[in-house]
This record gives C-alpha cells, sequence and structure tokens, in this order.
C-alpha cells in the first residue's frame, strides 16, 4: 500500500482543476448532451415543429441500408487506412533504425506530412489525381489505368485511403522508430552472430518486440481513420461519386447539414461518440497491461 | 576448432584511432583475456573479431580464412554479452534453439543439444520460462547455453560476469574456465578486472589506450611486467613505486637508502615492488610511517609513507599482525623482486 499523504482540504485543488473542467463542460458534456437530445427528437421537413421521439432515429438508422453500407464502407476504409499506413510506417521506420548518416534530415522529412492539415492533405493528392491535369493520373494513363475518381468509386475510395494513410505515416514512423530504438542494440547484434540476417532478424526478433506499440497504433490509426478524416474526404471527393466514400463521419455531416435530417445526424454522431468511447476503454485496458511477450 | 591471428589491426571512429597497431596470435583452444582500464579498446577490438564493428586497417583470421568482411553469422562464433542480450519473447529453449534453427538443424537435433547444454548449466527446469522469470545467474547461465549449444569455433565474451554479484562472479568464473577446457573452444574473454584475468586466463592481452602494453602468461604478467602500466596494473594492491637513481647494480631513493638490484642501467628510473615481496627487516631500506592497518585475515595490509616523505607505501604481512599505528618499521624485499623502469616506462633489466 502506498501511504497517503492528507492535506487539509482547502479549495484549492477544486479551482486548479476548474479551468479544465469548464473546457470539458462546454466543449464536450455540453454539445455531447446537446447531440443526445437531439438524436430524440424528429422535426418537420421546414423546421417549424419537434417530436420528442425517444429512440425512433436509431430505429430508423438500424433499418437504413445506406447508413449499414456506410458502417460496413467505414470499416474497410479504417482498416485499409490503417495497414496502409502503419506497414508504411513500419518499413521507413526499418530503414531509418539503420541509417546513421544524414538520419536527422530523413527524420525530420518523414515527420513534415503530420504537420499538414488534413484538408491541405487532401487537396495535395487531389492535385496530383486530377483527372485531367495530376502528373500521377497522367503517369497512370502510361501503364493503361484510365484514372477517374469523380467517376468510379473504387478509385475514390482508393484515393481517400491513401490521402488518409499518407497524412498518419509520420505518427506512426515516430512510434515505430521510438519502439525500435528501445530494443537493446545487442540483442540485435546476439540474433546477427546467431546467423539470422537482417530481413530475419526483423521478423522474429524486432517485430515481435515492438508488438505492443503495433496493437496501440491500431487503435489510434482506427480511432483516426473513423473519426479524424472528415477533412480529407470533404477535401478529395465529399463522399462521392454515389457515396462510395461516404464513411460515417462524412455522413452524420452530410445528413445533417445538407439533408437537414437533424434527428438522425444527431443519433448517428452519439453512435460514433459511443465507438470512440469503446475504443478508448479498449485502449487503456489493454495498452496499459502492455502486451506481454 | 581454431587459431585466431591479429595481424597490424587498427580501428579509427572518424579520425580518432582507437586502437594502435594490435597484434596476436592465439593457439587452438586457448582462452584469451583481454583486459585493460574502462575506455581502451577491448570491447571494440572483440566487436571487430566478432564482425560487430569494421577494421580500418590490418587483418583477422579465424583458422586460415581471412574475416575482415565476413558477416558476424559467417565467422562461426558465439558471444556472450555483458547485458546477456536475451530474446526477451522468447523462452529459454527458444533462446537457445535460435541459432541452431537458423542453421536448419533438425528438430530432435536441437532438442538434444539444448537439454544437454541445459544438463551442463543446470538450467533444466527453467527451459519453458522467459528470461525476465529468471534471476541475474540464470540469465547468465542462459547466455552460455545459447553460445554452446552452436557448437562454433571460437567463443567471445565481454565482461559477462560484471553484472553478478561478488560470490556467484567467483563462482560463474570457475564454471567458465571448466567449461572452456572441457570444450576446448579457443576463447577471447574481456574484462576489466585483472583478478578475473589471471585466474581465467592462459594468456592475457593487457591493453591501455588502444595499445598492446604486453602479451603473455599471467606468471610472466606479474613477475615480468614490461611496462610501468602492467606493473601497476596486474596484482592487488597494486606494486609500490618510487622515482630512484641508479648507479653500478645500486638504487638510491629519495630518502638516500639504497637497494641492491642487478641491472647495469645507470640514471634516473623507476623503481617497483610489490606489497606482497616486503618483508619486515628492522634495518631495511624501506622504512613505513605505518597510517593504517587493513586486516584481512589471511593477510595484512600495512598502509603509510616513506619516512619523513609523502610516497605511499604499502606492504603486506601474512596472517594477522597487530602493529600499532604511526610506528616506524622496516621492509626490505630480495634483489630479484624489484623491478625497474625507465623514464618512458619501459622495463629495465
Ligand atoms: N561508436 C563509437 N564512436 C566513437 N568512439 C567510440 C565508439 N565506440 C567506442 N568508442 C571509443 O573507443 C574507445 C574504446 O571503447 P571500448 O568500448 O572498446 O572500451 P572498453 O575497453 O570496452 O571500455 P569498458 O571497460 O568501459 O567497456 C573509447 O575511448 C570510446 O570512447
Ligand atoms: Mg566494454
Amino acid at each position: 500500500m502506498l501511504k497517503r499523504v492528507h492535506f487539509p482540504s482547502s479549495p484549492l485543488p477544486y479551482l486548479l482543476v476548474a479551468p479544465q473542467i469548464a473546457i470539458t463542460l462546454v466543449f464536450f458534456i455540453w454539445p455531447a448532451s446537446q447531440a443526445m437530445y437531439q438524436s430524440f427528437l424528429i422535426e418537420d421537413a421546414f423546421g417549424l415543429s419537434t417530436e420528442f421521439v425517444w429512440f425512433e432515429n436509431y430505429e430508423l438508422l438500424m433499418e437504413d441500408k445506406q447508413y449499414l453500407d456506410s458502417f460496413g464502407r467505414t470499416i474497410f476504409f479504417s482498416a485499409a487506412v490503417a495497414f496502409l499506413s502503419m506497414s508504411l510506417a513500419l518499413v521507413l521506420a526499418g530503414f531509418a533504425d539503420r541509417v546513421i548518416r544524414g538520419a536527422m534530415v530523413y527524420r525530420t522529412l518523414l515527420i513534415w506530412p503530420y504537420a499538414v492539415a488534413p484538408v491541405l492533405a487532401g487537396a495535395l493528392w487531389v492535385f496530383m489525381f486530377n483527372p485531367t491535369l495530376g502528373i500521377i493520373s497522367y503517369a497512370l494513363e502510361f501503364v493503361g489505368v484510365n484514372w477517374n475518381h469523380y467517376l468510379n468509386g473504387e478509385q475514390a475510395m482508393a484515393l481517400v485511403i491513401f490521402a488518409a494513410a499518407w497524412k498518419q505515416i509520420a505518427y506512426n514512423f515516430l512510434f515505430y522508430l521510438a519502439a525500435m530504438q528501445s530494443i537493446p542494440r545487442s540483442v540485435i547484434e546476439a540474433a546477427a552472430i546467431d546467423g539470422a540476417g537482417p530481413m530475419r532478424r526483423f521478423i522474429t526478433i524486432v517485430f515481435p518486440l515492438i508488438a505492443p506499440t503495433t496493437f496501440f497504433l491500431l487503435v489510434i490509426n482506427a480511432v483516426y481513420a473513423f473519426f479524424d478524416t472528415f477533412g480529407i474526404v470533404h477535401a478529395v471527393t465529399q463522399g462521392g461519386p454515389a457515396n462510395a466514400t461516404t464513411i460515417l463521419v462524412y455522413k452524420v455531416y452530410n445528413d445533417g447539414f445538407v439533408g437537414l435530417d437533424l434527428g438522425g445526424s444527431a443519433a448517428q454522431s452519439v453512435i460514433l461518440m459511443a465507438l470512440v468511447i469503446g475504443m478508448t476503454v479498449v485502449q487503456f485496458r489493454f495498452v496499459e497491461r502492455k502486451v506481454q511477450y | 576448432m581454431a587459431t585466431i591471428t591479429l595481424t597490424d589491426l587498427v580501428k579509427s571512429y572518424d579520425d580518432t584511432q582507437v586502437l594502435h597497431h594490435v597484434e596476436g596470435a592465439f593457439e587452438d583452444g586457448e582462452f584469451i583475456v583481454i583486459v585493460g582500464p574502462s575506455g581502451c579498446g577491448k570491447s571494440t577490438l572483440l566487436r571487430m573479431v566478432a564482425g560487430l564493428e569494421s577494421v580500418t586497417s590490418g587483418e583477422i583470421r579465424i583458422g586460415d580464412r581471412v574475416v575482415n568482411d565476413l558477416e558476424p553469422a559467417d565467422r562461426d562464433i558465439a558471444m556472450v554479452f555483458q547485458n546477456y542480450a536475451l530474446y526477451p519473447h522468447m523462452s529459454v529453449f527458444d533462446n537457445m534453439a535460435y541459432g541452431l534453427k537458423i542453421r536448419r538443424i533438425p528438430k530432435d537435433e536441437i532438442r538434444k543439444r539444448v537439454e544437454d547444454a541445459a544438463d551442463i548449466l543446470e538450467i533444466r527446469d527453467y527451459l519453458q520460462r522467459r528470461p525476465r522469470q529468471l534471476s541475474g545467474g540464470q540469465r547468465q547461465r542462459v547466455a552460455m547455453g545459447r553460445a554452446i549449444v552452436r557448437d562454433p569455433q571460437v567463443f567471445l565474451f565481454d565482461e559477462p560476469l560484471s553484472n553478478l554479484d561478488a560470490k556467484l562472479r567467483v563462482q560463474m568464473r570457475l564454471e567458465i574456465r571448466k567449461l572452456q577446457k572441457r570444450l576446448g573452444v579457443t576463447s577471447i574473454y574481456v574484462t576489466h578486472d585483472q583478478v578475473e584475468a589471471m585466474t581465467l586466463g592462459d594468456r592475457l592481452m593487457v591493453l591501455n589506450g588502444g595499445y598492446v602494453e604486453q602479451f603473455g602468461a599471467p606468471t610472466e604478467l606479474y613477475e615480468r611486467p614490461a611496462s610501468i602500466f602492467v606493473a601497476g596494473f596486474i596484482g592487488s594492491p597494486s606494486m609500490n613505486f618510487f622515482e630512484v637513481t641508479v648507479a653500478e647494480g645500486v638504487a638510491t631513493l629519495p630518502s638516500g637508502a639504497k637497494m641492491s638490484s642487478s641491472t647495469t642501467y645507470s640514471g634516473k628510473a623507476t623503481l617497483g615492488v610489490r606489497p606482497e615481496h616486503m618483508s619486515p627487516a628492522p634495518d631495511g631500506p624501506l622504512k613505513i610511517e605505518v597510517g593504517m592497518l587493513e586486516q584481512l585475515g589471511a593477510n595484512t595490509l600495512v598502509h603509510g609513507v616513506l619516512e619523513g616523505r609523502s610516497e605511499e607505501i604499502v606492504a603486506s604481512l601474512p596472517g594477522l599482525e597487530h602493529i600499532n599505528v604511526r610506528t616506524t618499521l622496516g621492509f626490505d624485499a630480495p634483489s630479484e623482486s624489484i623491478h625497474l623502469f625507465d623514464e618512458t616506462g619501459v622495463r629495465i633489466d
């Protein structure tokens, strides 16, 4: 048992946490409860009257094929973003770990994308892949790919995935690099003496030893792809073509501000909120205990 | 089994040279200890043999192969690291089997070899445990086991005992020595502990600042140290040194006392005499004003200064002695245990 230190009760501790509590109340609890309340209401088409309907909005959502499709799409999107950005980051970190000369430059360059705002990241990819002007779509033409993400839903999805993954690589890279550098050099050297080549060392020693980081990043990336990619989707495809890239966060916005179904949109955002809370719990429960090895 | 030959070996980092023209021919089955103070380049030399550091110039041969440009994996060596470097995510069994699996040794052969090694090292009961579930001494054994199952041509040890407590260190020291003799594998062992070096090594290479000061059998280093550095480094407590002038086989101490020696050298020199070679002699040339006693049981160390001067001196007497501090005692030493070194620190005969 830790011995607790008792201070005479004073208002100071409350004063010290007050700003944080105020911020949480104003920017999180209040809007969250508004959303919660809103999700129990149905407005008529002209916004003249509202009716309190309990869970009807949620029931409607569960029957809405478009919503369920969007759910599936979001899971695919998240998995793809997490896989792509984590595996690229892992490879880059693997190389960075070996680089000695110019390591600073290499790392700094890799960290830049993280500083780019989502909308700008999206815009960058839109430019590169613009069907008529983009440099990459131009290059793709030579290998026989007709790139037009304004018409082709799969290409649109791919583009959003690239943009979202690209932006997250820097973050993953940093964590992977830190994890790799915390492996004692001598363990790697021992494996080299035992006869393992670089690839084998990576697979049998490095990768298992950074498993806790992989798990941590998996959750972080899933959360990112679920909730932080609105800006990218908005800039790149605006959910189109034909909803092919309408992931959940985008649908919240679209249904609420474009479709003006405020109740339905609020219900969706409450579900998203529940998901984020769920993932955060998983995160804390497992990451704190670390993946055992 | 193999010989190891180092020829004109040099190591530089950028423009600082940390090893200078190291030479050495190690025989098959020999236990070589590289010893020296911290930062003298011991680990660097060992890691060059292992292939973990590049060779700046010179040549390393294992057997009749020049290994300068071979990967560690291709040198047929095994190494025990100071921090053991066990694979934390693998069981003890897998730690020991790792190198064998890579070499595609059949499964039951691996099992047999690992179990045999585990029996020798008395870690059979821990084979399924993870390294973090073992004590320091047990980890040390696993690290040894990982080296011996491979049945390599050469063992390399980098201060493998420095993380153990004193008693365990002495025990493991003997075990390593026995194991090495039994397996007959050529070994290079790095340590900064001269006692460890003296007990383990068939031959010792004393390094200082990247130079080889002396390379020879422990008794040779003790009896005929080639330089002041070796003389002071080998032996505990260290040798006493005094500035003297030598003429016609007689060394004159600053106090004016004279000690005879069999040299023909004349001029300024440093005289060295080991504490354990000094014996009480009321009229002896070395008069000690006793400052402190260390009664170790088997022997007694008498610390003090030369009478009327500031040079410190230690004498070692057998058994328990009771001497009052601040008394003055005379000591003498036989001329064959007096060492003389010239002004550059090189031994004079
Ligand atoms: N990567 C490096 N870059 C530059 N200098 C180095 C490097 N590694 C070692 N050195 C230098 O080389 C010298 C020898 O180092 P080494 O590790 O071989 O010493 P050591 O004898 O093993 O010492 P210790 O007993 O403390 O382990 C030291 O002066 C050290 O500063
Ligand atoms: Mg060292």
